[in-house]
């Protein structure tokens, strides 16, 4: 369908494509990468961005965050100011591997990568270009939908971010943190791109965290790509704790081979709009996929998560999970797709979605979606919307806990449904207590 | 399995039987949409002047709106000017009783079943009898009228009482609703009016049978209910049309209102030419339908039964204004073949303690994709809202879809709203149960198929509930596999 293009991005759309002539003469590309560029700059001014009369994006919004004048950092070292964020760092208890990215850019000074077992690759996106890598050049862009405004403006822009490789049968035990991290006060746009490749039994625990060292109003337009061999294991956190004035979208792609098994959790706290495509493709037979998520806002946030679970294969299950905890005017968007593909027999599906409104001015929009194409299936999707247990609340004040805090436990145990199949304990530590802060 | 096949293809090849054509003289303008068909509509009903008015109003507005395509299905840009507007059986004397009526039309009844006469004695149904476009006989009006009951036609209503629809008429879907709306309000023939005064219980169901006859004629009827203080009614709706290769536009607007108090029950079973199995042919059911609870404690239930229609794309809503007002929805949808069903329910929260139920079971078959698409929304005024939602899908056979697309939209701390939906299939294991005692597959599909549907079915009044589950095993019928 024809997309009907407001004035209102135009000019937008106009000055990314400038800021692109400038990227493309400043910067120079592998060939293959340059043309990548620049066909998806091309879909990029095709599509322009959504307005609130595409499907995808009737809650949201997005012209506040498309319209943002930013300075493009196509360059940035930290120099000497790297001592000066190094206490503003989410998960410093995480202990294991820590790639840093400061707008964009590789950090070295913030960054560490201990001994790796053979064949490991852990190393800045930028580094494995520059070295010619030929899985960067066969996998990048090799599952995301390219037709995608923010996936193709990404693609576009796309500099630096993670890359991790982990080959056939081998697990890396400790976790590898990816951290993104926003400085400075003036206007910017980042646009991080991970790829993330696992072989086939390869293990491996990966934590991705955005966040700022100010207040600043920035766009931070992330791209995260994951192919999983057979057998392949994966727990994937994405702790979204952006600025309160940011706008934040994401993409997380995770392409699940046969028998692999592969979780992802996606925790917002932060943010003023915030838009999460976390999509999951089942691959192969017997995979099993939980995309889980938490959303807890104040204020006037807006988050919206669509999330999608793509059974492409029979014999796949797929778990998923969201709370929203939704305060003063924020809005939660919640649209949960299911497809069950042709000939994805004995799919076992199953959704629930929970919100809790706090307030008279909060609005929460849910749409789980089922669409079933195969006949031998289980499907199933809850959306619950209500508020705290009112009997739960008299229970804990009836034995002396102040109505402030029973609110807050209630809230806690709530959220603790999501946190609580975290591994890791150091990233649930940090996000309960970041909690209980918001709570406050 | 390969026995089963073959009955599947001895049945599917089953033909539609309500595909008859009643060779009957009808009066009918000339395709296609202009201001002069519509005015020409109009005088010929001799239509007041403010009605023609408003129809005008609808036209040009929507010559401004661009077809709508959003639902999960194609359908070819329907040729407006290519549709017949008005088809009218030949004018002839009033009728005064049912005797008079033309032995020919009620032999096409009969053979719809729906005995006009035996209906009258028997069941004791008032029917308002739509063909084509014109009404051609209400029976029992004049048992209704001593309650103050007003059940007629809607071209009668319009001169018998055109203070009632002047008041109520648009007031619930307005012309600018939506594009099959519009056009509805600009051509729209014929249809029901029923009106009931202050604290009347309606003694008996009242019934319309509408049914397509011309080829490529549209039918655009048009439904309007009053139901005033402390007032009761429970309605139905049958539809059947012959068989044609073309595609016919079915776009009616139901519009009821309920003031304090009031309860009206609003049945519809609908059996519209679904097309052969190919998809060639059958009718597009495009219809706007909706109810106001404007008073308080109010409430309305839709339950419907969609086995026709090549497409059926239609979204039956309450809008519960009224404190403590109450919405229902109820439906049973299901598509065999290569028919197409985008339905579902709007329940828009506004009042203080208002309460929806939301019941829709789906059934798919042959190469049917049938799709929920709901919406409950809950205003920031609506304390205490409540809505239950539950939607399922059978799926039969490995060719069809189902798909759900509910919008919960809640702006209240205080709602509680809950939505749950799951999607099954008739088990090899229930089916071997049966087998093994003794049941034909084809018996067993429709006890389950049925027990699937039980919550629905119970809602529908008796007479139609019989009708229901004849008309779901014929449309199911050769559809295991």
């Amino acid at each position: 369908m024809a997309r009907i293009q407001t004035n209102q991005t135009q000019g937008a759309v106009t000055r990314y494509e400038e800021a692109f002539a400038q990227f493309e003469r400043d910067h120079s590309a592998p060939a293959w990468l340059q043309a990548k560029r620049r066909e998806a700059i091309a879909t990029f001014s095709r599509l322009g961005f959504p307005t609130v009369r595409d499907e995808e994006w009737k809650y949201t919004d997005i012209t506040p965050a498309a319209n943002l004048v930013a300075t493009p950092i196509f360059q940035f070292e930290l120099n000497g100011a790297a001592a000066k964020v190094r206490t503003q760092l989410p998960f410093q208890a995480l202990e294991g591997h820590r790639l840093a990215f400061v707008n964009g850019h590789f950090a070295p000074d913030l960054s560490h990568v201990g001994t790796l077992p053979e064949g490991v690759e852990v190393r800045p996106l930028s580094e494995a270009l520059a070295a010619g890598s030929e899985r960067v050049q066969q996998a990048f862009g090799r599952s995301v939908n390219g037709e995608e405004t923010f996936v193709a403006l990404n693609t576009a822009f796309a500099q630096d971010g993670a890359f991790i490789f982990v080959p056939a049968d081998v697990e890396l035990a400790e976790a590898v943190h990816l951290l993104f991290l926003t400085t400075g006060d003036s206007a910017t746009v980042s646009h991080p791109r991970n790829l993330i490749l696992l072989g086939q039994n390869a293990k491996l625990t990966v934590v991705e965290s955005y966040s700022a060292s100010t207040d600043g109003v920035y766009l931070t337009n992330a791209v995260t790509e994951i192919e999983s061999g057979a057998g392949a294991h994966l727990e994937h956190i994405k702790a979204q704790l952006e600025s309160p004035k940011a706008f934040h979208i994401s993409t997380t792609q995770v392409g699940a081979a046969r028998d692999s098994q592969l979780r992802s959790s996606s925790l917002n706290l932060g943010g003023r709009i915030v838009r999460n495509n976390p999509i999951a493709v089942m691959q192969g037979e017997n995979a099993e996929v939980t995309l889980d998520g938490l959303v807890l806002t104040d204020n006037e946030q807006l988050i919206d998560n669509h999330t999608t679970m793509d059974h492409a294969e029979p014999h796949c299950a797929s778990h998923e999970l969201y709370a929203h905890v939704l305060n003063d005017k924020s809005v939660g968007v919640f649209n949960g797709k299911i497809f069950v593909r042709l000939d994805a027999q004995k799919t076992d599906a199953k959704q629930s979605n929970r919100t809790i409104l706090l307030s008279g001015d909060a609005t929460i929009n849910a749409k789980p979606q089922l669409e079933i194409l195969a006949d031998d299936v289980r499907c199933t999707h809850g959306a619950t919307i209500g508020q705290l247990d009112e009997n739960a609340q008299f229970y804990l004040q009836a034995r002396g806990i102040p109505a402030r805090e029973a609110r807050s436990i209630l809230i806690r145990a709530f959220a603790g449904e999501v946190l609580a199949s975290i591994t890791l304990d150091a990233v649930r530590d940090e996000m309960e207590e970041r909690i209980s802060n918001k709570l406050q | 399995m390969s026995t089963e096949t073959q009955t599947i293809e001895a049945l599917a090849s089953q033909e539609y039987k309500a595909g008859f054509v009643t060779d009957i003289e009808s009066e009918t303008l000339p395709r296609g949409l202009s201001e002069d068909i519509v005015r020409t509509i109009s005088a010929k009903k001799g239509e007041p002047e403010w009605l023609l008015e408003w129809r005008l109003k609808a036209y040009r507005h929507w010559l401004t709106l661009e077809e709508p395509h959003w639902l999960n299905a194609h359908y070819p840009e329907l040729d407006y000017q290519d549709i017949i507007y008005y088809s009218a059986p030949k004018p002839k004397a009033k009728l005064a009783s049912m005797d008079e009526v033309d032995p020919k039309l009620v032999e096409t009844f009969n053979k719809l079943g729906i005995p006009l006469e035996e209906q009258k004695l028997l069941a004791n149904v008032a029917v308002d009898v739509v063909f084509d476009s014109v009404s051609v006989t209400t029976t029992f009006k004049v048992k209704l009228a001593e309650l103050g009951i007003v059940f007629c036609s809607f071209s009668e209503a319009v001169r018998e009482h055109p203070d009632l629809i002047k008041k109520y008429l648009g007031t619930v879907v307005p012309y600018t609703d939506n594009y099959f709306a519009a056009l509805n309000s600009a051509v729209f023939s014929d249809g029901s009016f029923v009106f009931i005064p202050k604290g009347v219980k309606c003694p008996m169901e009242l019934s319309t049978y509408f049914r397509i006859n011309t080829q490529d004629s549209g039918q655009f009827e048009r439904t309007l209910i009053v139901c005033e203080d402390d007032a009761k009614v429970s309605y139905l709706e049958g539809c059947t049309a012959p068989k044609f290769d073309t595609n016919q536009l079915h776009a009616a607007v139901v519009e009821l209102v309920a003031l304090e108090r009031a309860d009206i029950k609003y049945s519809t079973v609908q059996n519209w030419y679904p097309g052969d199995k190919d998809g060639k042919g059958g009718i597009y059911n495009f219809v706007t339908k909706r109810g106001a609870c404007r008073g308080e404690s109010s409430k309305i239930s839709w339950t419907q039964v969609e086995t026709g229609s090549a497409i059926t794309w239609k979204y039956p809503g309450v809008i519960l204004q009224g404190d403590n007002s109450i919405g229902e929805f109820y439906s049973v949808a299901v598509t065999n073949n290569a028919q197409l069903a985008d339905t579902g329910t709007k329940m828009i929260h506004i009042g203080k303690n208002t309460r929806s139920t939301i019941v829709s079971k789906g059934i798919s078959a042959g190469h049917g994709q049938n799709s929920y698409r709901g919406l409950v929304k809950v205003l920031k005024g609506a304390d205490n809202a409540r809505n239950f939602s539950q939607c399922d899908s059978l799926l039969i056979g490995d060719r069809c879809g189902a798909h759900t697309f509910p919008y919960i939209e809640v702006r209240n701390p205080s709602a509680k709203v809950e939505h749950e939906a799951s999607t099954s299939k008739v088990g090899e294991d229930q089916i071997f149960y049966c087998n093994q005692r003794g049941i034909t597959t084809e018996d067993a599909v429709s006890m389950i198929v049925n027990g699937f549907c039980k919550e629905v079915f119970r809602e529908l009044p008796m007479e139609f509930a019989v009708e229901a589950q004849k008309l779901l095993s014929i449309s199911l019928e050769g559809s295991v596999g």
